[in-house]
């Protein structure tokens, strides 16, 4: 009966304990201290933005990437110059992680006229042609039609590059995922698809979203390879990016990977996150953190002192701490911005 | 040195809340990330992280204090061992540079106060040869030419290759350009829309065809949200030069979901430009135009006029101007003002009204955004009378606009009211005495001409 069914108790959220994959290959010290900045930077930002956020200072909608780090930082490592980048609406750790400035970055959430986009994109929307970021994508799942035409392009100049296209998990139940990954495969496109299974969809877990919950296997039934990845592990990270890369980069067609990661803000600043346990954010905190595993190596396998690492921390503090401050200061966008760059 | 904590906000729209708890007390050290308070909005309990390290020197409000401004200082983190000095004074507020004040808008349109009409008579010159051609190889053409002389121009669509296009329109295209260049999609319009879109970012000039504009309902998203904002959202970045083309309005016989007229859809939209042509020698130089544009340009067309037949000028690159209309018959008693298959009946209701005494000038508007509206105006201030012909619905169509326009710029020049002749408020019935009804009729643009002409 409906009503039964319906009156069952939800399935429970996915369980927070990680598959772990065969052990990665080791990153070198170099890389470790490389991997650690990048994702310290980038929660660093975003700490910054949500406070900033809570002060007024940028408005409207806010999504923060503060647990995803080890994703965006072990595929760029994987990548080379040229390889595009797009994603969703949850942009700002994809764009540092790109080399795009935070300075630009800040005062676009701000709304000023230093941002990326002159302040008439927001935290959504940005780009950037010299790093090959393609935006900062506000209808879920949009980006990933548009990133199967990055591939596309690249196909038809024949210049070696492949697109790399992030998307959640909420995005991945979208038909137009499946319409791409249909032509993606038939024209054999360079597009590497990462799925960011960070276990909720705003505030619908995967368990009760999903009738496949393995997202590697979404690309099954279009012949697209696929593996699950612990995506708080930047090492595993980087190693199925670098094996994804190479398949597009040898005109096999698309890759798709599972990153299971996990966000441990709400959706965006206005989520309370009162679907899922304080104990399950805790436990993903203090057992998978990203950038406490880099900094655990750091100190132990690289015998880094605490010093060394402070004087990073003080590094980070320092860029994020003037990206703040120009974006408080900067001036808002001329009023005769708002009719500019309507057509070209 | 010490740093504020302030009442956050925690939506766009919360000006105040109750600071419920605090998990940290005077004197415990906070790291980056850990919750040191819960604050209830009307909405939910939210928790506070802290964002600095040090020690939490000094708790500034209470909890369960209710009504709490959004950036009252309520707490100060010290760094271990610093003191805290004055606490009492208060928040300053954070340092938000004040908003210019916003002057009136730009005026973004020309001045109409001596609006000019424009001369359609100089984009062919004298002497030229024409050749007759159907508007279906005049489109071919126009894409031909423009992929000959641009390696980054394809053509993409259901059937546009090995079917040689399912209204012929792309003939001939596969032969010549290959598979590279001429790509058949899977029946797939968001997706492939989308891929275009993408292409386009990365610099291609993808032509993508419709089987018809009603499918295009599927692939609208990409064409309104990725194609036409993203040039603006980017700062001027990122732009996308684009032709998204195909048959659109009723065709014959096939209903509802297969007859309908997008053009005061996509004409509502800024970042698009709408074409839409009524004749084979329009339609050439009109693609032609849409595809060397740098923007996303909606080119509708009409299967109806496929078949028909027109003189095209035989000249080596025939381009013509958007965003300009063209008189496609001058005269002096009322202005006619319609496009693609509207013209059909706009010109033969011209040419019966003539034969009644009345001289109509005909505005043929090709480029529906941006519209020629100067070039209308200024036969409206000549004529006094203004009806507008099209086969789509009334509500918010294209007559409204026009209408709307003569209002603010012509009003005091108009004889009578503007009238507008469109498709019926009816989805499109499949009876053929039923679908005539539904679609305007040239006695019906007589009848409301003698209406306004008070005859």
């Amino acid at each position: 009966m409906a009503t039964a069914a319906r009156k069952a108790a939800p399935k429970a959220a996915a369980k927070p304990a990680l598959r772990k994959n065969a052990l990665p290959r080791e990153f070198s010290k170099d890389e470790d201290l490389k991997a650690y900045r990048e994702m310290l930077l980038i929660r660093r930002f975003e700490e910054k933005a949500g406070q900033m956020y809570g002060m007024g200072l940028i408005g409207g909608f806010c999504h923060l990437y503060i647990g995803q780090e080890a994703v965006v930082v072990g595929v760029e490592m994987a990548q080379k110059d040229g390889d595009q980048v797009i994603t969703s609406y949850r942009d700002h750790g994809h764009m540092i992680a790109c080399g795009m400035d935070p300075k630009g970055v800040m005062a676009e959430l701000t709304g000023r006229r230093g941002g990326l986009s002159k302040g008439k994109g927001g935290s959504m929307h940005m780009f950037s042609v010299e790093k090959q970021f393609y935006g900062g994508h506000g209808i879920v799942g949009a980006q990933v039609p548009l990133g199967t035409g990055l591939a596309f392009a690249n196909r038809y100049k024949k210049n070696g590059q492949v697109s790399i296209v992030y998307f959640g998990d909420g995005a991945a139940n979208q038909g137009q995922v499946y319409e791409s990954f249909n032509m993606a495969e038939l024209w054999k496109l360079p597009v590497v698809y990462v799925i960011e299974n960070n276990r909720y969809a705003m505030g619908t877990s995967v368990s009760r979203a999903s009738a496949q919950t393995d997202f590697s296997k979404r690309g099954i039934s279009f012949n697209i390879p696929g593996e699950q990845v612990d995506g708080m592990d930047v090492r595993a990270v980087r190693d199925a990016a670098e094996r994804a890369i190479q398949w597009c980069r040898d005109g096999k067609g698309p890759y798709i990977l599972e990153m299971q990661t996990y966000r441990y803000r709400g959706h965006s600043m206005s989520d309370p996150a009162k679907y899922r346990s304080k104990d399950e954010v805790q436990k993903m905190r203090e057992e998978h953190d990203p950038i406490e595993q880099v900094r655990a190596r750091l100190l132990k396998q690289w015998k880094l002192a605490e010093d060394d690492l402070k004087s990073v921390d003080a590094d980070v503090r320092l860029i994020v701490n003037d990206a703040a401050e120009f974006a408080t200061h900067d001036p808002e966008p001329d009023p005769s911005e708002l009719w500019t760059d309507i057509l070209k | 040195m010490p740093v504020d904590i302030l009442m956050p906000a925690l939506s766009p729209t919360m000006e105040k809340g109750n600071l419920s708890k605090w998990l940290k007390n005077e004197g415990d050290k906070v790291k980056s990330g850990d919750i040191i308070a819960e604050i209830e909005t009307d909405k939910a309990t939210m928790e506070v992280e802290a964002v600095d390290e040090g020690v939490l020197a000094k708790i500034l409000v209470p909890a369960g204090t209710q009504d709490v401004a959004v950036n009252t200082r309520i707490a100060v983190i010290a760094a271990d061992g610093e003191t805290v000095g004055d606490t009492s004074a208060p928040a300053s507020a954070p340092a938000v540079a004040a908003p210019a004040p916003v002057s009136a808008p730009a005026v973004h349109h020309a001045p109409l106060a001596d609006a000019h009409a424009y001369d359609a008579s100089i984009e062919v010159p004298d002497g030229t040869e024409f050749v007759t051609q159907t508007m279906r190889e005049a489109l071919r053409d126009a894409m031909a030419e423009e992929m000959r002389r641009d390696e980054d121009v394809y053509v993409m669509g259901e059937e546009v290759a090995e079917y040689q296009g399912a209204y012929k329109i792309t003939q001939g295209l596969l032969q010549e350009f290959g598979e590279h260049r001429v790509v058949d999609t899977p029946i797939t319009e968001h997706g492939f829309a989308g891929l275009a879109v993408g292409s386009a970012f990365a610099g291609l000039k993808p032509v993508v065809e419709f089987m018809t504009f009603n499918f295009a309902m599927q692939a609208i998203d990409h064409i309104i949200n990725s194609a036409a904002k993203t040039l603006y959202m980017s700062g001027g970045q990122m732009g996308c030069s684009i032709v998204f083309r195909g048959p659109n309005g009723a065709a014959a016989r096939v209903a509802a979901q297969h007859s309908q007229d997008y053009t005061a859809w996509y004409s509502n939209v800024p970042g698009l430009l709408v074409v839409s042509p009524s004749n084979a020698a329009d339609a050439k130089g009109l693609l032609k135009a849409a595809i060397r544009n740098p923007n996303p340009v909606v080119f509708l067309e009409n299967e109806i006029l496929y078949g028909q037949s027109g003189q095209v000028p035989k000249l080596d690159d025939f381009v013509l101007p958007l965003g300009k209309a063209r008189i496609a018959r001058a005269g002096t008693d009322v202005t006619l003002v319609s496009f693609s298959i509207g013209m059909t009946y706009a010109l033969k209701a011209a040419d019966e009204l003539a034969a009644q005494g009345i001289n109509a000038e005909v505005i043929d508007l090709r480029t529906i955004r941006p519209m020629d509206i100067e070039t209308v105006l200024a036969s409206v201030r000549k004529t006094g009378r203004c009806l507008t012909i099209e086969e789509g619905w009334p509500q918010s169509g294209v007559g409204s606009e026009i209408s709307a326009q003569i209002m603010e710029h012509a009003f005091d020049w108009l004889d009578a009211p503007v009238k507008r002749i469109t498709g019926k408020d009816v989805p499109m019935p499949y009876a053929a005495n039923l679908e005539k009804l539904a679609l305007p009729t040239v006695g019906e643009i007589v009848e409301a001409v003698k209406a306004v002409c008070y005859r």
